[in-house]
C-alpha cells in the first residue's frame, strides 16, 4: 500500500500539516479552526448541498470559491474561512434558507453572521433538504425508508410507506440528524433531545 | 454481411454506387422531426403511390432524408440530380410535381421558393436561407435515408474511421484533434482534445466515452436533428475517439422524448455492427468497441457531465458535489469521456480532411462550423450551419430573412437558460465561444431565439427563471432557493408590485447563485436576469416606477380600452370578447368593462384596422369611459 504523502497548506494564515486525500474541512477540524456546516456528518459521504461550508482558496494567484466539505488538499494551498467573499455568501445562503425554515440552529448561525432582518419569505417548509436523514437511512441504516421526490423547488423529503411502517417505528435513529427538528415534529412529535447521532453510531458496525 | 478489412469496406462503397445511376431522378421527402410534423410521410406515400401508378416504379428513386434544416417551410422535397426544390409540399401536389418535373421537364412554379422581389429559386442551395451556409457537419443529412447505412456509406461513410484505424496512432488522432483545436459544441466551449487526452491519461484500463444527446434549450433541436438524420455521422466520430482513447465501451444519452432519433440510431447501431463496424475487431483491425443506447427519463440537470453519469449508472441524475472531472472518474468511478452530439459529429471530418483544414474555418479562438436553432420571430426559422465568426446579423438578417411583419428587432436570445439576450447594437460582434461570453451570454448548444419589440425584458427573464426553478435538481440551497427567490421578484416586477431596489436585490442574489452554486447549472442560472438587466435596465425601471411594461406585454400593467371616437359599433369585438366584458350595441359606442377584462387582447386583434378603435395603454390611466349609450360618430366615407 502506498503510504500517504503528507500536504501542507495554509489556512487563515496559518500552516497546517495535513494527509493526502483529506478535505479542507477535516483539515480545519483537526487544526481547531471553525468552518459552519449544515448538510455535513463526518460518517457520511460528502454532499455538497448547503454550501454553507464554502471557502475561498488561491494557488497561483487565483483565487476560487469551493466547499470545504469535499474538496481535499493540495500542496501549497491558501484557503480563506471568513473572507469578506465567503461571508457575504456564507449570509445570504442563511438568509435564503431562514425564509422555509426558521429553526434554532439556522437562526443561531444568523446570528453569528450578523443577519438583522428578513429579507426573503418563502413557504414553511422547516426542511432546508440537507439529506441527512436520506442519506443517514440509506448509507449507514441501508433501510431506505426515507427519501428525495421531486425536482427543483418542489423537491420534498418523504417517507417511503412500504418500508417505513416497518423499520421506522423501532429506529427513529434520524430523528436527532434532522437541524431543523422537522422530522420529529412532523412525525409523532418524539424527539430525542439528549442523544447525538453517534450515541446510535456506537450500536452499528462502521461502514466499510 | 462483415466487411473485414478496408478493402471489404472500399468494394462495398463500390458496389453500392455502381448500382446507383446518377441520372436517374431521386425525390428526396425531409423526413426530420419538424416535417414530419407538417404530415411529410403522408406527402412521402403520395409519392409511392403516384409513382407506382404512373409506371415510373423503378424509374425514380424516392428517399426519405434526414432534417434539411428550413423548418419553416416544410415538408421539403428536393428531386436529383437537378436539385430542384420544392417547398411545403403537401399530398395534393404530388401528382403534379410527378407529371410536370418527374414525367416533364416543366416546374411547379407555385412550390418554388420566392425571393422578396418576387422572383423563383429553383435550385436548394441557391435559396438565400442554404445560400449564406457552410453545411459541413449538417449537410448530408438531406441527401441520406438515416436508416439506411449503404448511403452514408456511398458519401464516404466510414472512411475516416479506416483512416484512423490503419494509417494512424491512437496518439495521432489525439493529436490532429487537438492541433483542429475542436471545442465542445455542448456549451462550455472546452476543447476536445484535450478532455481526450486527460480521459486517456487517466489511471485504470477501463474507460467510456458518451455522446450527450441530452439536448433541452427551449428553442433548440440540432443535436436531435443530427442524430436523427445522420446517426452514422456521430457513431463514426464516437468510434474514432475511443480509439484514441482507448475506450471499448460507449454510451449514447439519449432523451427518451427524441424517440426518432432513438429509432434511427438503433438502426444505424445494428446495421453497423452486421457491418463489422462496431463490435469486435473492427474491419480487422483487432479494435474492439461497441454502444449501448441509455435512454434519459427528462431531467434537464441530467445533461451537465456528472448528473448524467449518474444516471448511466442508474442512479438518480443530479450532479456530483466533487471537485474531480468526470474524464477522470465518472462511469462508475472510471475515466469517462463525453462529448456533444455536433462534436462527435465534427470528428470525421476533421479526420478526413484533415486539423489544418479544420483550422482553416472560423476564428482564432474557435475553429470550424456551428450548427444553430434560429427560431422565433425571424422570417426563416430553422437549423443553419455557419463558420464561426459569422456575425449575428448576417445570421439573422441574410439567413433568417430578419423580422417576421416588419418588426422592429430587439434581441437575440442565445445559449438556452444559461445564455443571455444580446441586443442590437451588439449585432455586429462575430459569433464564437469567446465573443458570446464576452457580451455576457454564451454559445451554448446553439439556441438563437430572436425576439422583436413585442417582447419584454423582464417577461423574457422570468420564463426563463421559470424554466430553471422546475429543471434545478433542487439539491443545493444557493441554485434551489435563489432562483425561487429571483423568480419572486420578477413575478412581482411583472405583477406591477415591484419595489426600488429589487434590481440590486436581483444582482446581490445572483452573484451568490453564480459563486456558490453545485454545478454549471446554477452558476449560469442567473444570466438571463443579468444580461436583460445590463442592455434593458431602463425596462425595469419602467416596470417598477412608472408601472409601464414598454412592450406591452404584462398583463397587470396593461389595459385595453376603446376609444368612443374612432369606435364604429361594428359589435365584432363585443361578440369575440370571451368573458363579456364590453358593452354597447348597434350605433352605441361599445366600452370595456375594466374590472371584468382579462386582458386577453381579443378585442384588439379583432377590431378592423380602418378603425383601429381598441388601444393597448401601459403606464397611464384609462381615460373616463363616455356616459352609457353614447352614439358612434360616424366617420365620413371619405375619409375611411
Amino acid at each position: 500500500m502506498k503510504k500517504l504523502q503528507k500536504v501542507t497548506l495554509t489556512i487563515n494564515d496559518s500552516e497546517v500539516i495535513a494527509k493526502e486525500g483529506m478535505t479542507i474541512l477535516e483539515v480545519a477540524r483537526d487544526a481547531g479552526i471553525y468552518i459552519p456546516t449544515l448538510c455535513y456528518h463526518e460518517k457520511l459521504a460528502p454532499y455538497g448541498a448547503c454550501r454553507i461550508c464554502t471557502v475561498e482558496l488561491s494557488r497561483k494567484g487565483r483565487s476560487r470559491l469551493v466547499t470545504s466539505c469535499v474538496y481535499t488538499v493540495e500542496e501549497g494551498l491558501i484557503v480563506k474561512t471568513e473572507s469578506p467573499k465567503v461571508i457575504k455568501i456564507r449570509k445570504m445562503l442563511l438568509e435564503l434558507m431562514l425564509a422555509s425554515s426558521p429553526a434554532k440552529a439556522i437562526q443561531e448561525l444568523a446570528r453569528q453572521y450578523g443577519i438583522e432582518k428578513r429579507r426573503f419569505e418563502a413557504e414553511k417548509t422547516n426542511c432546508i433538504l440537507c439529506g441527512l436523514c436520506v442519506r443517514y437511512c440509506s448509507e449507514i441504516k441501508q433501510a431506505n425508508a426515507i427519501g428525495f421526490v421531486g425536482r427543483g423547488t418542489e423537491r420534498r423529503v418523504v417517507f417511503h410507506p412500504e418500508i417505513a411502517s416497518t423499520v421506522c417505528a423501532s429506529c427513529r435513529e434520524c430523528f436527532s440528524l434532522c437541524p431543523t427538528g422537522k422530522l420529529p415534529s412532523e412525525t409523532d412529535g418524539v424527539c430525542f433531545d439528549d442523544l447525538t447521532v453517534d450515541d446510535f453510531l456506537k450500536t452499528q458496525q462502521s461502514p466499510a | 454481411m462483415r466487411l473485414k478489412s478496408p478493402a471489404d469496406l472500399q468494394r462495398k462503397r463500390q458496389k453500392i454506387i455502381s448500382l446507383r445511376d446518377s441520372s436517374r431522378h431521386c425525390v428526396t421527402i425531409c423526413s426530420g422531426t419538424a416535417c414530419h410534423a407538417y404530415a411529410s410521410e403522408k406527402t412521402a406515400l403520395a409519392f409511392d403511390e403516384e409513382i407506382k401508378s404512373s409506371g415510373l416504379k423503378g424509374k425514380v428513386d424516392i428517399r426519405r432524408t434526414g432534417c434539411h434544416g428550413f423548418c419553416e417551410r416544410g415538408p421539403i422535397v428536393v428531386i436529383f440530380p437537378e436539385e430542384i426544390c420544392y417547398l411545403g409540399v403537401k399530398p395534393d401536389d404530388v401528382s403534379e410535381i410527378v407529371s410536370t418535373t418527374l414525367m416533364g421537364k416543366g416546374l411547379v412554379d407555385r412550390l418554388l421558393y420566392k425571393d422578396g422581389n418576387g422572383e423563383k429559386v429553383v435550385h436548394e442551395g441557391d435559396i438565400p436561407f442554404y445560400k449564406h451556409q457552410t453545411r459541413i457537419v449538417f449537410g448530408n443529412n438531406r441527401l441520406i435515408d438515416p436508416k439506411n447505412i449503404d448511403d452514408y456509406i456511398a458519401l464516404g461513410g466510414y472512411s475516416a474511421l479506416t483512416k484512423a484505424l490503419f494509417e494512424m496512432s491512437p496518439d495521432d488522432v489525439m493529436q490532429t484533434v487537438k492541433r483542429a483545436n475542436l471545442r465542445g459544441r455542448g456549451g462550455g466551449g472546452f476543447p476536445a482534445g484535450i478532455k481526450w487526452e486527460t480521459t486517456r491519461n487517466a489511471p485504470g484500463e477501463t474507460k467510456y466515452v458518451i455522446v450527450n444527446a441530452d439536448e433541452g434549450d427551449p428553442g433548440a433541436y440540432m443535436d436531435r436533428s443530427l442524430l436523427e438524420g445522420n446517426p452514422h455521422s456521430v457513431l463514426e466520430g464516437l468510434i474514432i475517439g475511443a480509439y484514441a482513447i482507448g475506450s471499448h465501451n460507449g454510451y449514447v444519452y439519449v432523451r427518451q422524448e427524441y424517440p426518432l432519433a432513438i429509432e434511427n440510431l438503433s438502426i444505424a447501431l445494428n446495421q453497423a455492427r452486421e457491418y463489422g463496424l462496431l463490435g469486435e475487431n473492427i474491419l480487422g483491425s483487432r479494435f474492439n468497441f461497441d454502444v449501448t443506447v441509455h435512454r434519459g427519463a427528462g431531467a434537464f440537470v441530467s445533461g451537465e457531465s456528472s448528473a448524467l453519469m449518474n444516471a448511466i449508472e442508474g442512479k438518480v441524475g443530479e450532479p456530483r458535489p466533487k471537485y474531480t472531472r468526470t474524464a477522470v472518474s465518472g462511469i462508475g468511478d472510471k475515466p469517462s469521456n463525453l462529448n456533444n452530439v455536433e462534436t462527435w459529429a465534427n470528428v470525421p471530418l476533421i479526420i478526413s480532411r484533415g486539423a489544418d483544414w479544420f483550422a482553416s474555418i472560423g476564428t482564432e479562438g474557435s475553429r470550424g462550423t456551428k450548427i444553430f436553432s434560429l427560431v422565433g420571430k425571424v422570417n426563416n426559422t430553422g437549423l443553419v450551419e455557419v463558420p464561426m465568426g459569422m456575425t449575428l446579423r448576417e445570421i439573422i438578417y441574410d439567413i433568417g430573412g430578419g423580422i417576421r411583419h416588419g418588426k422592429k428587432f430587439k434581441v437575440v436570445q442565445t445559449g438556452g437558460p444559461s445564455g443571455g439576450c444580446i441586443p442590437e447594437s451588439l449585432l455586429d460582434i462575430p459569433v464564437d465561444f469567446d465573443e458570446l461570453a464576452k457580451v455576457g451570454s454564451m454559445m451554448g448548444s446553439g439556441g438563437m431565439i430572436v425576439m422583436d419589440e413585442d417582447d419584454c425584458m423582464v417577461d423574457v427573464a422570468r420564463y426563463f427563471l421559470t424554466f430553471l426553478t422546475e429543471e434545478s435538481c433542487g439539491k443545493c440551497i444557493p441554485c434551489r432557493e435563489g432562483i425561487r427567490q429571483m423568480l419572486a421578484i420578477l413575478d412581482r416586477i411583472c405583477e406591477g408590485e415591484g419595489k426600488e431596489g429589487d434590481i440590486v436585490m436581483l444582482e446581490e442574489l445572483s452573484e451568490v447563485v453564480q459563486d456558490a452554486s453545485l454545478c454549471a447549472l446554477g452558476t449560469t442560472a442567473p444570466n438571463p436576469v443579468l444580461s436583460t438587466i445590463r442592455y434593458f435596465k431602463d425596462e425595469y425601471e419602467a416596470h417598477i416606477r412608472e408601472r409601464r411594461c414598454p412592450a406591452g406585454v404584462c398583463k397587470a400593467l396593461v389595459s385595453y380600452y376603446i376609444n368612443p371616437e374612432q369606435c364604429q359599433a361594428c359589435q365584432i369585438c363585443l361578440r369575440e370578447c370571451p368573458v363579456g366584458a364590453i358593452t354597447g350595441g348597434k350605433n352605441i359606442v361599445h366600452v370595456i368593462e375594466q374590472d371584468q377584462c382579462t386582458k386577453c387582447g381579443t378585442c384588439l386583434d379583432v377590431c378592423p384596422p380602418r378603425f383601429a378603435a381598441v388601444e393597448k395603454l401601459s403606464g397611464r390611466p384609462v381615460p373616463a369611459a363616455p356616459p352609457q349609450g353614447t352614439k358612434v360618430k360616424r366617420v365620413k366615407k371619405a375619409q375611411q
